[in-house]
């Protein structure tokens, strides 16, 4: 059953695009942490940290965006649907401990993501072209980071192929994979054992 | 009741939690106060979306205006108001005399080639001969440096 968040998604097209972008990050923003203390070397191990930071940072505005048209809360948003429910595209739900798949998907969402943000900020509605903006001067360093991988690993061809693996996944959006469900578990684990209202 | 001034003077003493040499005044990030009766709206720009300082400023800025008498309301507005380039000559200056290379100017926005490049100064001995380490660092503000001749590891804020 749909929370009741999501039933009134429908009535609000604006929230409904804000949704999709917001969980996009904030679920890349969770498989991006997942190098952290583990990464092939310091350096990456602090940039993917940091990536994850500011992804689930810009997860947290476009949510507070939609929970006002919907009059309901950030966390509500981000962590009380069920995993169904959820509008990212199937390339940021996978678990990839490989670093070139791991590669692979940060060049292909930053490009992605390149195109959405000059769409956004091109908008009449003001509120989403400002937070695009916004987030489009952070996104910059990430596509640089994600530019100095590519031209690292452009030939080699365990990185090439998983360009070729991951890339129809971009827009898929109209389901999940199977890595979804364990992800929001564990996600969410805190929030469930404490419910909304909670006083910490 | 309370003025603007004195609503500023109090915000220029809340220190950023991250790098507390530096206030939020001095950051930039605090772009109306307005005063009506016993209320202070603060209207107030974050920094970088996931900075986890947000919400402590955030606080106690409500703290310090309390503290004043008047009763707060900061609200944090989500545009693309705020850069670096409005962190004050002061804020630039102590964030150098802390070891922070202060941000460049904003032009096109960063590209590797110029991130590369040795414009960057080394806020210890001044030398030009620097060199990208790391693109991110401890904190989404900030970047990772060396400094070739004085051999000394250093950080500097993101131009955004």
């Amino acid at each position: 059953m749909a929370s009741p968040v999501l039933r009134r998604v429908s009535e609000h097209a604006r929230a409904e695009l804000l949704l999709a972008i917001a969980d996009d990050e904030l679920i890349l923003g969770w498989r991006d942490s997942e190098w952290t203390g583990i990464a092939p070397f310091l350096e990456e191990d602090v940039a993917f940290s940091s990536i994850a930071q500011n992804e689930i940072g810009h997860a947290r505005a476009l949510y507070e965006l939609a929970a006002r048209d919907l009059g309901t809360t950030a966390d509500e948003l981000a962590l009380d649907r069920q995993p169904e429910e959820y509008r990212c595209s199937e390339l940021v739900e996978l678990r990839l401990p490989e670093w070139e798949r791991t590669i692979a998907r940060h060049v292909l969402y930053e490009q992605a993501d390149a195109e959405r943000l000059e769409r956004l900020k091109a908008s009449d509605d003001t509120e989403v072209a400002g937070l695009a903006a916004k987030i489009d001067r952070e996104e910059a360093y990430h596509r640089l980071h994600a530019e100095m991988w590519h031209e690292r690993l452009k030939d080699e061809p365990r990185y090439v192929d998983a360009l070729e693996e991951l890339r129809p996944l971009v827009d898929r959006r109209e389901g999940h994979t199977a890595e979804l469900a364990p992800l929001w578990e564990e996600m969410t684990i805190v929030r469930r054992s404490q419910p909304a209202g909670t006083v910490w | 009741m309370v003025t603007a001034k004195q609503v500023w003077a109090a915000l220029a003493e809340v220190p950023d939690p991250e790098i507390p040499v530096i206030s939020v005044v001095d950051l930039g990030v605090v772009r109306d106060v307005r005063v009506e009766d016993e209320r202070v709206h603060v209207a107030f720009t974050p920094t970088f979306l996931g900075c986890p300082a947000l919400e402590v400023m955030r606080a106690q800025m409500a703290e310090r205006i309390a503290e004043l008498g008047a009763e707060p309301e900061v609200e944090v507005v989500l545009d693309d108001s705020w850069s670096t380039d409005r962190i004050t000559p002061e804020g630039r200056e102590k964030l150098r005399a802390a070891g922070f290379a202060p941000p460049t100017p904003r032009s096109e926005g960063p590209t590797l080639v110029q991130l590369q490049s040795n414009g960057f100064r080394c806020p210890y001995c001044g030398s030009r001969d620097t060199t990208l380490e790391n693109i991110f660092g401890p904190t989404p503000c900030r970047s990772l440096r060396y400094c070739r001749d004085c051999k000394q590891p250093f950080e500097q804020f993101k131009t955004i």
